[in-house]
């Protein structure tokens, strides 16, 4: 498997990988999302308590299960450029940061737009709103970290040990509302045993969800192709595909 | 593995587990004070593992489920009061479990029914006939995660109602200054 993966560890070889990927994820991601939203927002059956406002559940659950999903993949990037030095993994969390802060914003507004109504209140300092706050803070200081420095390798190393602390923030934003009372509800699809949900509501969800996460696949590869060019900016085949494009 | 990376593992590695050996501790220690609110139980018998009980006066949120019958509204004003029980799977309501009575001036949110999740935010007191109550100042409904078309919920024997107001009622809350 090592073998097979070597190859990557060059930004030429994942620059060209990277681009022959994105078309098939943009278009993945087009349909899977089109389908998803559509079913979602305008076909769904409304719930029999929440009426229309629970539609947006199908943002909301997508957008924090892909904020701490992303946190992981950024952390397991952080750890194997801290062990095995790659340049990559840190080019790699450098454009995944953002991206998590980014879902992390949608789902803290999305919840705060769904709790005024259903709750009665745009914000309470329980257990589970609290740390999806933390994990914004700890994106946000990710990114300060890589751009604080001139020299990415050290500003990689800084943002990786930050993001390698943080991973705490990951089990105990899952486990809130099961340790402690929360006025946060408990899962509904990521449960042992069957989804708290019927069939014709799941379907939709389970549409935006992978339509969602294939978003969050273009979106930092488009990223990471540009953390490629700009760090290896003077390196002979980078100014080779310069020089070709701007001919054109 | 060469033996430069295998110390670097060791190193972070070894930071891992102690950052997660730390936030174990400080969440055990923290846990009382993490929960967002205290159970009928808990304000009636106090905490399970440390018999902490809030006392008399004391500002504190309460969760619990409304019980069904308990809930009566002044017909004249926004004045409201229900009692609530701990939320226990299944959902059974005994006389004998602990209960904490709710008293409340002000729109319920449009979730609330009997058999809800409520926290209500207020002050402990005891009135004479219902024993210890909440004096709220806020009034939250807590929903569980289930989700289900109305069609089958009907069939499921469950619906939902919002509560409606008469004018009189609103027009209370307009001269009531608070």
């Amino acid at each position: 498997m090592w073998k097979w993966l070597h190859p990557y560890a060059n930004p030429e070889v994942s620059y060209h990988f990277t681009n022959k990927l994105l078309p098939w994820l943009s278009a993945l991601a087009a349909i899977f999302l089109s389908i998803g939203l559509v079913w979602a927002l305008l076909f769904a059956p409304a719930d029999y308590q929440q009426g229309h406002s629970f539609r947006i559940f199908y943002i909301h659950v997508p957008a924090a299960s892909l904020s701490m999903g992303i946190y992981v993949s950024m952390a397991i990037a952080a750890f194997s450029s801290l062990v095995w030095q790659l340049k990559l993994a840190d080019a790699s969390a450098a454009a995944m940061a953002p991206v998590g802060a980014a879902f992390t914003a949608i789902a803290l507004i999305t919840g705060a737009a769904w709790g005024k109504p259903m709750w009665g209140t745009w914000w309470i300092w329980d257990a589970r709103l609290t740390s999806e706050l933390i994990l914004l803070f700890l994106y946000l200081g990710v990114i300060a970290l890589h751009n604080a420095f001139e020299d990415k390798n050290l500003a990689g190393k800084a943002a990786g040990i930050l993001t390698l602390v943080g991973v705490i923030n990951i089990p105990i934003i899952k486990y809130s509302v099961e340790w402690w009372n929360t006025l946060h509800q408990g899962s509904t699809v990521s449960k042992l045993g069957k989804p708290s949900m019927s069939l014709d509501m799941l379907w939709p969800f389970i549409f935006c969800f992978i339509g969602f996460s294939l978003l969050v696949g273009v979106i930092i590869c488009l990223r990471f192709r540009n953390e490629i060019l700009a760090r290896n900016s003077i390196r002979p085949w980078v100014r080779e595909l310069v020089q070709q494009n701007t001919v054109k | 593995m060469n033996p430069r990376r295998k110390k670097r593992l060791a190193i972070v590695g070894s930071i891992l587990i102690g950052i997660g050996v730390v936030a174990g501790l400080v969440l055990y220690a923290l846990s009382q004070n993490i929960d967002l609110f205290f159970t009928p139980s808990e304000i009636t018998q106090g905490k399970k593992e440390t018999g902490l009980m809030p006392s008399l006066g004391q500002r504190i949120r309460i969760g619990g489920l409304v019980v069904p019958g308990s809930v009566s509204r002044d017909p004249e004003s926004l004045k409201v009061s229900f009692k609530l029980s701990d939320m226990t799977m299944p959902i059974i309501f005994k006389d004998s479990d602990p209960m904490v009575t709710v008293y409340y001036e002000g729109i319920l949110p449009d979730l609330f029914r009997e058999g809800q999740g409520i926290v209500a935010n207020g002050t402990l007191t005891e009135h004479p006939p219902t024993g210890l109550s909440i004096e709220a100042s806020e009034v939250l409904a807590k929903h569980d995660e289930n989700y289900m078309p109305a069609e089958l919920a009907e069939a499921a024997g469950q619906k939902h109602d919002k509560a409606t107001y008469s004018e009189k009622q609103l027009e209370s809350k307009k001269t009531n200054s608070y």
